[in-house]
């Protein structure tokens, strides 16, 4: 019998495709129980004010909640124990101040989602309109008016790093300052947040059903608002429709809905609409760069000095905090070069917005953007072609392990080989000769590229040094052969897209040889897993991977070891594989083995391991301090001078993430990633006005890509094993979507450049464009 | 959101629809691609909607010797579907391809969109710049308007609250005409950002050069024919004509306008 690979590596159809295929997934929206009510919440219609009252609709006291009937309950909380950090509580309602448009004021229940939003309408608000922050480069004047009581200034934190900055800038031959911006965005996954709870009697627990990356932060969470033991709270994440961030956060309608629920004893939904993702809640990405670069005149980066803003909104967001993007640009910015001098200093601002949250990329994509367009700016000053700047400065292959700048252990890989690799593919010497000959229809070519490495799966010494609420320690998974010999993993990662039931279920083939159609992934429940973190920065094929490896080992064993007494042969010469224990003189099925353990428990031998068939155990990488993976995402660009608009001719990347245990899977992570990224450079933008006002509050303003903003792009692999993780995978989750607003930023002020103009903001926007040109035109 | 409360009524017949209309309160309602949203957003809160696609005369196509009528209640995703008899050589199919996405053009209706009269709409543009008239049925009987006149402004037409749109009446031009219409949108299926379309029929001695999008009703520009023949700069017409453009609205609203003449002389279809 010929049976194909289906382990580590292997391009393995997705075991989950069929129910979402077919329409049989089950979200948070697809729930209904008996008696349940749905709510509507009431929003702040400003961005900052004090809050006088609160008027309920006449006879709907019972159906209208305010900040005054949640006692006991407190807010959220997410302290850094970064020195310095100023504390924020968000309210779960907001009780006498209101710090941006769309927070929650009121939930109000009613039979029908129309019904309690009639009631939102009909509850009134008494206000005290005060002036609003509402730029991040204002919120430090000394005349901004301050969020939080208490506060000097409306920072968070100001964080920094300085190592070798001075000497090593000293003599540079060229310094080029450039500012830079990333625009305020909102993450979009398909299905936006949804909850439903209920008071399970039996179980004497409350029920918190909830589309999120991490169903145990947020028991952590809800216990602590609540003040109700965990053993008294139940999270489940049903199937969860795209996540990227959105989704990791403990959010304040959980609360509020885990409150109602026990309030009410009656189930209670909310399902977020694109209206309250857009305006109220799913803000990230926005930040800004004074950056200046010092090279010297035949081409060695020799340091790089920045300030940098992050625009981190009114409330600290659990369990991420609101400063881990601010200080994680200066312990990243140097990306994937040498350099022996580096200062940075970072503000986490507040300002009245929505908290900012951990987007697909979190910090890199804005620190790839600066860094990456500062890497053209100097190597044009110097007179050299980007490619050849960068590959003198890459970090090589030989000298993996590195210690960056930043003390950041680069695992393994060949940056350089990468660059060459997505050269030679673009012939960038033919692009030049026609971007020289020039366009027939008189747009302008430009070609771009961006080089970056993203640290995933950072585990304890990482996490417990920026002090948040949550790090992650051992991930652990339990693996359990049913009497059929099929195998349940249950994991406390959540899968949404990440593709998990199919590729922990092929590391367990690996290992087990168990048939992957016959492995049942449990997870996304705080009552059937082991505790986790959850689905975040790139580490669940990683950690979760590691896990199941380690638990499936440890089954192996002990499989083994029943097959010995079956075969009469010694365990240790006994190999798994293909859904059977193979002796020196037979073999018998996974599913014997099951059988004999859970039916026929007499035909075991006296002093069989009583362990039995299920185990569960820790994993924790070599070192804890990350895989990187990395990539070089080349774009070539036509950009219309008459409309601004920019065009995507070819988009390709080169993209490094170890051991591959699914390249498939591996290539849609990364396509999606750098569709997201793509919408970055491209089109998304959520604009504030001066009153805190968001401007993009439907997809008629909030441009997304679509298919056809969707170029094709081709993926090369490289698989250079990562020493510190099981098989040598490394994360790479969110690598597409830091590459793309560089390499597309890059490919523009390429095409720009004929004009003396150049972007300095993402999403390139026509209406920049056409402002660099006319700015261009008048220098 | 949901929409606040309201009833429906679906009319069988043209005059029936606007019987229901006589009340304050209702609005008739088509494909609800531009309403349902209003509607969700609470920005439109009738009590009572007339789903007028029902309605026999509003699914109806009638040829006529020099024109021929749509009825307001054909869908985008029709016109698309080459499905209708083509009063033009072709140029109606291609207009509606761009128009949104599938979805929407398999709902939203020509009807409802001239009535809606979003100044970026296609059929706005495009029907002005073709010269049609639109047909009307109100309580007091039917009347026609040239698009210039029925379209008043961004979302404001000459239609009365109980009046309906029939149909749209469209003149049959032949192989000599030529056609283009250019839009520049920021991504496939958005409203367009500036439009322009250019009409030269030599038979019926008609030139057209229309500039749309700009935030109020498509605005003729003067002297199409030295447009038309390059005797004139588009840029300057589009100077002289949009002042009350922002200066990039202009720029963008001038390269819609140079590139809608140029496909017009190479014969390409837009
Ligand atoms: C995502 C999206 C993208 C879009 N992109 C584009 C685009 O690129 N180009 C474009 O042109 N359009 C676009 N549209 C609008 C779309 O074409 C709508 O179909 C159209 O504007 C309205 O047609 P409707 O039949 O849906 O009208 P409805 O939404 O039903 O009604 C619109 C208005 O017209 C009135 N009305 C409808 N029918 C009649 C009638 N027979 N008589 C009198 N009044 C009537 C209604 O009372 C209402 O005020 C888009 C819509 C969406 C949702």
């Amino acid at each position: 019998m010929n049976i194909p690979r289906q382990g580590v590596g292997a391009p393995v159809r997705r075991l989950e495709d069929d129910r979402y295929l077919e329409g049989r997934g089950r979200f948070a929206g697809d729930i209904r129980m008996p008696g349940m009510l749905e709510v509507a919440f009431l929003r702040s219609p400003v961005a900052h004010a004090g809050l006088r009252g609160v008027a309920k609709p006449e006879g709907a006291a019972h159906q209208v909640f305010t900040a005054a009937d949640l006692e006991g309950v407190r807010g959220i909380r997410a302290d850094s124990g970064l020195p310095g950090f100023r504390s924020s509580v968000q309210p779960v309602l907001a009780a006498d101040r209101i710090r941006h448009v769309n927070e929650p004021v009121a939930a109000c229940v009613a039979p029908s989602r129309a019904e309690a939003e009639d009631l939102a309408e009909a509850t009134g608000l008494d206000l005290d309109i005060l002036p609003a922050v509402h730029d991040m480069l204002k919120a430090r004047d000394p005349d901004a008016p301050l969020l939080h009581d208490g506060w000097e200034e409306n920072v968070f934190l100001e964080s920094g790093f300085e190592q070798g900055f001075e000497a090593a800038s000293a003599d540079a031959a060229i310094r080029i300052r450039r500012q830079y911006r990333t625009s305020r965005q909102c993450m979009s996954p398909m299905e936006g947040r949804g909850v439903v709870a209920y008071v399970d009697e039996q179980a004497d627990q409350l029920v918190v059903i909830t589309s999120t990356q991490m169903p145990h932060i947020v028991r952590n969470g809800l216990a602590e608002c609540l003040g109700i033991d965990q053993g008294r709270i139940r999270v489940i994440a049903p199937d969860v429709g795209g996540g990227f961030g959105y989704k990791g956060i403990l959010l304040a309608e959980e609360v509020m809905l885990g409150w109602l629920a026990l309030k009410l004893r009656r189930p209670v939904r909310w399902i977020e609409d694109r209206r309250e993702q857009l305006a109220g809640n799913a803000n990230c990405r926005e930040h800004w760069y004074d950056i200046t670069g010092y090279a010297s005149a035949d081409g060695r980066l020799l340091a790089v000095e920045c300030e940098a803003i992050v625009d981190s909104g009114a409330y600290s967001a659990y369990p991420f905090s609101a400063c881990l993007e601010a200080a994680q640009v200066a312990s990243i910015l140097p990306g994937p070069y040498k350099m022996d001098g580096f200062r940075c200093r970072t503000w986490s601002v507040a300002t009245n917005k929505p908290a900012i949250l951990p987007y697909r990329g979190v910090a890199r994509t804005g620190v790839c953007f600066a860094m990456e367009l500062m890497m053209d700016e100097l190597a044009r000053g110097i007179g050299m072609e980007p490619a050849e700047f960068r590959r003198r400065n890459l970090v090589t292959g030989s000298e993996m392990p590195f210690v960056n700048i930043t003390n950041k252990i680069f695992d393994s890989g060949d940056y350089v080989e990468a660059l060459d690799r997505s050269l030679a593919a673009l012939d960038l010497p033919a692009l030049r000769a026609r971007q020289a000959r020039g366009e027939p229809d008189g747009r302008h070519l430009g070609v771009g590229i961006s080089i970056f490495c993203e640290q995933g799966a950072h585990g304890t010494s990482v996490y417990s040094g920026w002090g948040i609420p949550m790090v992650p320690g051992f991930e652990q998974a339990t693996a359990r052969m049913t009497p059929d010999g099929g195998l349940e993993l249950r994991v406390g990662v959540q899968s949404h897209g990440q593709s998990l039931e199919t590729t922990l279920a092929q590391i367990a083939n690996e290992v087990l040889g168990v048939d992957p159609a016959k492995v049942k992934l449990v997870h996304g429940d705080t009552a059937l897993t082991p505790y986790s973190t959850g689905t975040w920065g790139s580490r669940c094929i990683v950690m979760a991977g590691g896990a199941v490896a380690t638990a499936c080992e440890e089954l192996a064993e002990r499989a083994k070891k029943i097959a010995g007494t079956l075969l009469q042969a010694d365990p240790d010469a006994i190999v798994l594989g293909n859904g059977e224990a193979r002796g020196p003189s037979g073999s018998v099925t996974l599913a014997e083995i099951g059988s004999v353990w859970y039916h026929r428990p007499q035909d075991l031998p006296e002093g069989v391991d009583p362990a039995g068939l299920e185990a569960t155990k820790g994993y924790k990488t070599v070192r804890d301090t990350g895989t990187f993976s990395y990539a070089c995402h080349t774009a070539v660009v036509l950009v219309d001078p008459g409309t601004g608009a920019v065009e995507i001719e070819d988009y390709r990347i080169t993209e490094d993430g170890g051991v591959l245990v699914n390249p498939m899977v591996v290539d849609g992570q990364v396509w999606g990633g750098a569709v997201q990224g793509i919408g970055t450079a491209l089109y998304e933008e959520m604009p504030y006005d001066s009153e805190g006002q968001p401007l993009s509050t439907t997809l008629a303003e909030y441009l997304l890509p679509g298919a056809a903003e969707a170029p094709s792009i081709p993926i090369a692999h490289m698989e250079t094993p990562s020493p510190i993780s099981r098989f040598g995978q490394k994360g790479i989750g969110e690598s597409g979507a830091i590459g793309p607003p560089a390499a597309i930023g890059n490919a523009v002020n390429d095409a720009l450049r004929a004009f003396g103009a150049a972007i300095d903001q993402v999403p390139i926007t026509p209406e920049r464009v056409m402002a660099a040109l006319a700015r261009g035109e008048r220098a | 959101m949901k929409a606040a409360r309201f009833d429906l009524h679906l009319a069988a017949d043209a005059a029936e629809a606007v019987r229901h209309l006589q009340g304050d309160d209702a609005k008739p309602v088509a494909g609800s691609q531009s309403l349902g949203p209003m509607l969700n957003l609470r920005l439109a809160r009738p009590g009572l909607l007339v789903d007028v696609t029902r309605c026999a005369e509003l699914r109806a196509v009638t040829e006529e010797a020099e024109d021929v009528l749509y009825g307001a209640a054909l869908t985008h995703a029709e016109f698309e579907d080459g499905a209708l008899p083509d009063a033009t050589p072709g140029w109606l199919a291609p207009i509606a391809r761009r128009i949104a996405y599938r979805a929407v053009r398999n709902r939203g209706t020509i009807g409802g969109s001239i009535a809606h009269a979003d100044p970026a709409a296609d059929w706005v543009a495009t029907m002005t710049g073709l010269g049609a008239s639109v047909r009307i049925l109100g309580p007091e009987g039917a009347r026609e308007l040239p698009m210039a006149e029925f379209v008043t402004g961004a979302l404001s037409t000459a239609l009365g609250p109980d009046e309906i749109v029939t149909a749209i009446r469209l003149p049959r031009r032949g192989p000599e005409a030529r056609w283009s219409y250019w839009k520049f949108c920021r991504k496939v299926g958005e409203f367009a950002k500036a439009s322009a379309c250019v009409l030269a029929d030599p038979a019926r001695d008609e030139y057209r050069v229309l500039a749309a999008a700009i935030e109020r009703a498509p605005v003729a520009l003067p002297d199409p024919r030295a447009l038309i023949e390059g005797r004139a700069d588009p840029r300057e017409a589009v100077e002289a004509a949009l002042p009350f453009l922002s200066p990039e609205r202009r720029a963008l609203q001038a390269t819609a306008t140079s590139r809608a003449l140029a496909a017009l002389e190479t014969g390409v279809p837009a």
